[in-house]
């Protein structure tokens, strides 16, 4: 599904990535987990092709199509989807005016017949009640006055509607009370099949007692350090970083 | 981020699609302006004698009075005697649509303009509009002028108002837009060529929409247009202006006056989706816009809302206001104004509260691209008598890229304790988180883009009638080709 060989990449011009390995194969969960400035949100954007990172050695494949020189839209519409840490607003464009511009582009991509009006919107009306979204938030305006926990659930209600082949969540968890945690949760749950995949980049264990990962991975000043399955998060908790850094690599 | 901003720089860029010439003989003045050009334009439109000494008057005016230098735009000045300020297609004017040339029909059609009543009829979906088309500086057509005349309303060019309406045009032209209000005022009252004239009698609800299409062709010459919307009691229209020209290296003038006159409980609704020419990405050519607009709500509890969608023109000078004269009565004035390029805009409205218990809402966009200047210009005035007067102005600006202006020029005068004044003015960009979420989720930007401006003008849009609205939309999308960066 994914498979990144020795990426370099700057952000804001320093050097953040140093060589980064990884392969997800589809019906896995792999988490990144790492201390702040290691690189965990460098490694999304560099995914997802924001402006900013640049990458300058390395290679990252997506259903072995290189993502190197791609647009963003054009990665989104191979199936690449990056929720965000901070959703921005987007103020006087309606959230389902939105969706639907999204949904559309990816048909059009894709050669796919556009959505009738009436059968997208009834998609969405069940993908948002799925996430305890109320109807009214679907005709307010991109993440407009939405709550944190809102927004991050508005970044899932679009996750599921375009179906990715890879989902990268980043810190998704953080600023989320418990019980929008389980519902954020249970909507990642309910997506990861075995025709897909999913990058959760987090700080804190706690996002995995509720998502199950197939490997964890722990980046250290842009190098992954150590992989192994879910106990290596829970390790993680008890000891902190630091020591994983202390003890070497 | 320089970087990022020239890729919304590229994307603002765009063919302007209006810009094609239309190849007619046509009969224009020589270049230059003195007391015969005035009286000559006068005797081509067969005016009666109270009319040519109206217009010489106001020349004499003008003579004396000196070009406005307050507005945030520059550009050298203007030869006054090198313009022509009167071309019309060659021979007589047309009694009828099918006496029209049809290149000038086709010059409409492209344009997407519907000059065919029967078309229009058939059409049982759209809802029938009502078109003058001025081209130039003559009237070619006005559609449905029977269906209207049927329900008492006039709807013609205000050539044939004056000849056929003499009381209406004497007692109301000139008394909301006073001949020597301004110096473009002063010019336009000399040798204003045509536009249109509406009369909607008492309690009558104008049964379709009107709209005048304003179109420059030919080259070195000024349109003059001369506007004049009078609701009797109890009346109701929705008008709508729209205006376009060929692309030209050189700067053309447009110097038009618009005024509207509502009675006791009338009501004009009022929109203007103006794309003149802009001028080239490098700021050549172009038209200059300056325009005086204004309504007066004489009766009690009138209203008049000021709609303007403004893409096009080098440099846009305009501020349709409303004089609040009626107790109770209502002005509005919803805004639009994007600029891109080298494009210079400054563009708002005056709200005059004399009457007692009257509101006014203001509602202006600015959406500034490239290395264009877009400025706010308002002035709320609540006279001592205007007891219970209030107003609401929200003030937004839009920026695009890091090399446009934007610029709010708000004047409040309150002479009465007891009027209610608010003020909201907000600054904001299209940054590259907004663009990018968009482009993550698959939208490309140029969509992406169109759909973040679209927004940000919902609620102005929300005032247009419906077709027009989707026009709007349309024209914003492509006054913003190439901006995204």
């Amino acid at each position: 599904m994914l498979e990144i060989t020795d990426l370099h990449a700057r952000a804001a011009g320093k050097p953040i990535l140093k060589g980064i390995d990884l392969v997800v194969r589809p019906g896995e969960v792999h988490a990144i987990m790492g201390p702040n400035g290691s690189g965990k949100s460098t490694l999304a954007n560099a995914l997802a092709g924001r402006p900013d990172v640049e990458v300058t050695a390395g290679d990252m494949r997506l259903v072995g199509t290189s993502l190197i020189g791609l647009a963003p839209e054009e990665r989104a519409h191979l199936g690449l989807f990056l929720a965000f840490q901070y959703p921005v607003e987007i103020p006087g464009v309606s959230n389902m005016e939105f969706l639907k511009a999204a949904v559309d582009s990816h048909n059009k991509a894709l050669e796919r017949d556009e959505l009738s009006a009436a059968s997208f919107v009834a998609l969405v009306r069940e993908a948002a009640s799925r996430l305890h979204l109320a109807p009214e938030f679907l005709r307010r305006g991109v993440n407009a006055g939405f709550s944190g926990g809102e927004k991050k659930r508005n970044e899932i209600l679009q996750m599921l509607l375009l179906e990715p082949r890879l989902a990268v969540l980043d810190e998704t968890d953080s600023g989320l009370d418990i019980d929008a945690l389980r519902t954020v949760a249970s909507g990642v749950n309910a997506f990861a099949s075995e025709a897909n995949a999913v990058l959760l980049i987090t700080h804190y264990q706690r996002l995995l007692d509720h998502i199950t990962p197939d490997f964890v991975h722990v980046l250290l000043d842009g190098r992954i350090a150590r992989t192994g399955d879910k106990s290596l998060a829970h390790a993680l908790e008890a000891d902190g970083y630091a020591r994983l850094a202390e003890s070497g690599t | 981020m320089a970087e990022g901003n020239d890729t919304l720089q590229e994307r603002l860029s765009s063919e302007y699609s209006a810009g094609f010439v239309t190849d007619i003989e046509s009969e224009t003045l020589p270049p230059g302006l003195d007391e015969d050009t005035v009286r000559h334009i006068s005797a081509k439109k067969e005016e009666p004698r109270w009319m040519t000494d109206w217009r010489l008057q106001a020349y004499r005016r003008w003579r004396t009075m000196h070009p406005p230098r307050w507005a945030h735009v520059q550009f050298p000045p203007i030869d006054f005697q090198a313009i022509s300020y009167f071309s019309a297609p060659k021979g007589d004017r047309p009694k009828s649509l099918e006496e029209v040339d049809p290149e000038i029909l086709s010059t409409y059609e492209k344009l997407g303009i519907p000059l065919h009543e029967q078309e229009a009829l058939a059409g049982v979906e759209r809802p029938r509009v009502a078109v003058d088309a001025v081209f130039d500086s003559v009237s070619v057509a006005t559609t449905f002028r029977e269906t209207l005349r049927e329900a008492g309303v006039v709807f013609c060019s205000i050539a044939d108002a004056v000849r056929e309406y003499p009381e209406l045009v004497r007692k109301y032209l000139g008394s909301v837009v006073p001949r020597a209000d301004n110096f473009y005022a002063a010019l336009n009252s000399a040798v204003f060529s045509d536009g249109s004239f509406v009369y909607i009698p008492k309690h009558t609800r104008c049964p379709m929409e009107l709209s005048t299409y304003f179109r420059i062709n030919a080259q070195n010459t000024g349109q003059f247009e001369r506007t004049l919307i009078i609701a009797d009691e109890g009346a109701y229209v929705s008008y709508l202006e729209g205006c376009t020209a060929p692309m030209r290296d050189e700067n053309q003038l447009h110097a038009a006056v618009v005024e509207l006159v509502a009675l006791d409980d009338a009501e004009i609704k009022y929109s203007t989706v103006q794309n003149w020419f802009p001028g080239d990405a490098e700021g050549r050519g172009g038209i200059y816009n300056f325009v005086t607009k204004r309504g007066a709500c004489l009766g009690a509890r009138s209203k008049i809302s000021w709609t303007q969608v403004e893409t096009g023109s080098a440099i846009t000078w305009k501020y349709p206001s409303v004089v609040l004269r009626g107790d109770g009565s209502t002005g509005e004035f919803y805004s639009v104004a994007l600029t891109n390029n080298r494009q210079q805009a400054d563009t708002g409205t005056k709200m005059l509260h004399i009457g007692r218990n009257t509101k006014s809402t203001i509602i202006s966009k600015g959406i500034s691209a490239g290395q264009s200047q877009n400025s706010y210009r308002g002035r709320v005035r609540m006279n001592p008598a205007a007891t219970g007067a209030r107003n609401y102005t929200q003030c937004d600006s839009l920026l695009i890229g890091d090399r446009c202006g934007a610029h709010t020029f708000p004047f409040i005068e309150s002479r009465i304790p007891s009027a209610i004044v608010e003020h909201e003015a907000t600054t904001s960009k299209v940054n590259e988180d907004q663009l990018f979420l968009c482009q993550q989720r698959g939208i490309d930007p140029e969509k992406a883009i169109s759909m973040i401006v679209n927004g940000f003008c919902k609620e102005v849009f929300r005032q247009l009638p419906m077709e027009f609205a989707v026009e709007a939309g349309k024209l914003l999308e492509v006054s913003l080709e190439g901006a995204v960066g």
